[in-house]
């Protein structure tokens, strides 16, 4: 008999399964998007199954929200909306298969054969409070280094993404010219 | 919380979920679609990352910032490369990665 918890579990894990092999495999490019919406989505609920509201949420609006939302938009920028992939070479396909499939019965193999040793510890509440200050203190398990990197790599990230993606920069080839 | 669920459960579905996107950024040939199988194999990292914590290591949350530090670079390489992606498409016309063989300026 399987508890609620199972259930979900199954659930998820069954829809990310699938979906992430439909997003790979997918011969329409924005159903491969919405493919890999699915994925992140059911991906989100096993955070809140493991108790991590706040990642939960942030996997919801950031990688669901954002992400996918651009990833649609640059679909829709540079493909016809009908058009299909013609698939990859056999031989392509077969040695990727064969490298993705043998690489995962290792890893299945040796994550079966690995005994994790179980902790009687008593879980710690993630709540608010423990995230801002694990983010912001300077002590001996605060994250305020990484915090002041992610932030500068964020504002380079912003402003090299506005910088190549700028029309008619210094160097502009031919495409200008030949539309004046 | 998690009765009934082993540890193991969580990595072997991140294993599968990794090994997808490897197959996809292999196979695909459209830039868009080996983006998105980066970010399939940058989130079943993340998966890991959450399962070990809460599993082996419940009273600390280093695997939960290390996840949110994950998804902060993932959206940072995400917009740097739909930048380049629609620089690329506006000289070529594609973006496909068999026929932008050319590093010129």
């Amino acid at each position: 008999m399987m508890t609620g918890n199972q259930i979900m579990f199954a659930l998820f894990s069954a829809m990310i399964v699938a979906f992430s092999i439909l997003t790979v495999t997918s011969r329409r490019i924005l159903r491969a998007a919405v493919y890999l919406l699915f994925v992140l989505v059911s991906t989100a609920g096993l955070y809140f199954m493991l108790n991590y509201q706040f990642l939960a949420a942030i996997q919801l609006t950031l990688y669901a929200g954002g992400i996918v939302v651009l990833i649609i938009f640059s679909v829709l920028l540079t493909s016809h909306i009908g058009q299909k992939f013609e698939p990859a070479g056999l031989k392509k396909n077969i040695f990727s298969a064969l490298a993705a499939i043998s690489g995962a019965i290792l890893t299945i193999i040796n994550i079966l054969d690995y005994k994790f040793s179980a902790t009687t510890i008593a879980a710690s509440e993630v709540d608010m409070r423990v995230i801002g200050k694990g983010l912001l203190s300077v002590d001996h398990d605060g994250f305020v280094l990484p915090f002041e990197v992610v932030s500068v790599l964020l504002i380079a990230a912003m402003i090299g993404a506005i910088v190549v993606a700028k029309k008619g920069g210094p160097g502009e080839p031919e495409s200008e010219t030949v539309n004046k | 919380m998690n009765t009934g669920i082993p540890l193991q459960y969580f990595l072997i579905l991140a294993a599968i979920m990794f090994f997808t996107g490897i197959y996809g950024f292999l196979t695909r040939r459209n830039l868009i679609t080996i983006l998105m199988s980066v970010e399939l194999i940058l989130n079943s990292v993340n998966i890991n990352f959450l399962a070990f914590n809460r599993y082996l290591y419940p009273h600390k949350i280093e695997g939960m910032f290390f996840s949110l530090f994950v998804i902060a670079v993932a959206a940072a390489e995400a917009a740097v490369a739909i930048a380049i992606i629609i620089n690329i498409y506006r000289r070529f016309t594609t973006i496909n990665v068999e026929d932008v063989n050319v590093m010129k300026f």
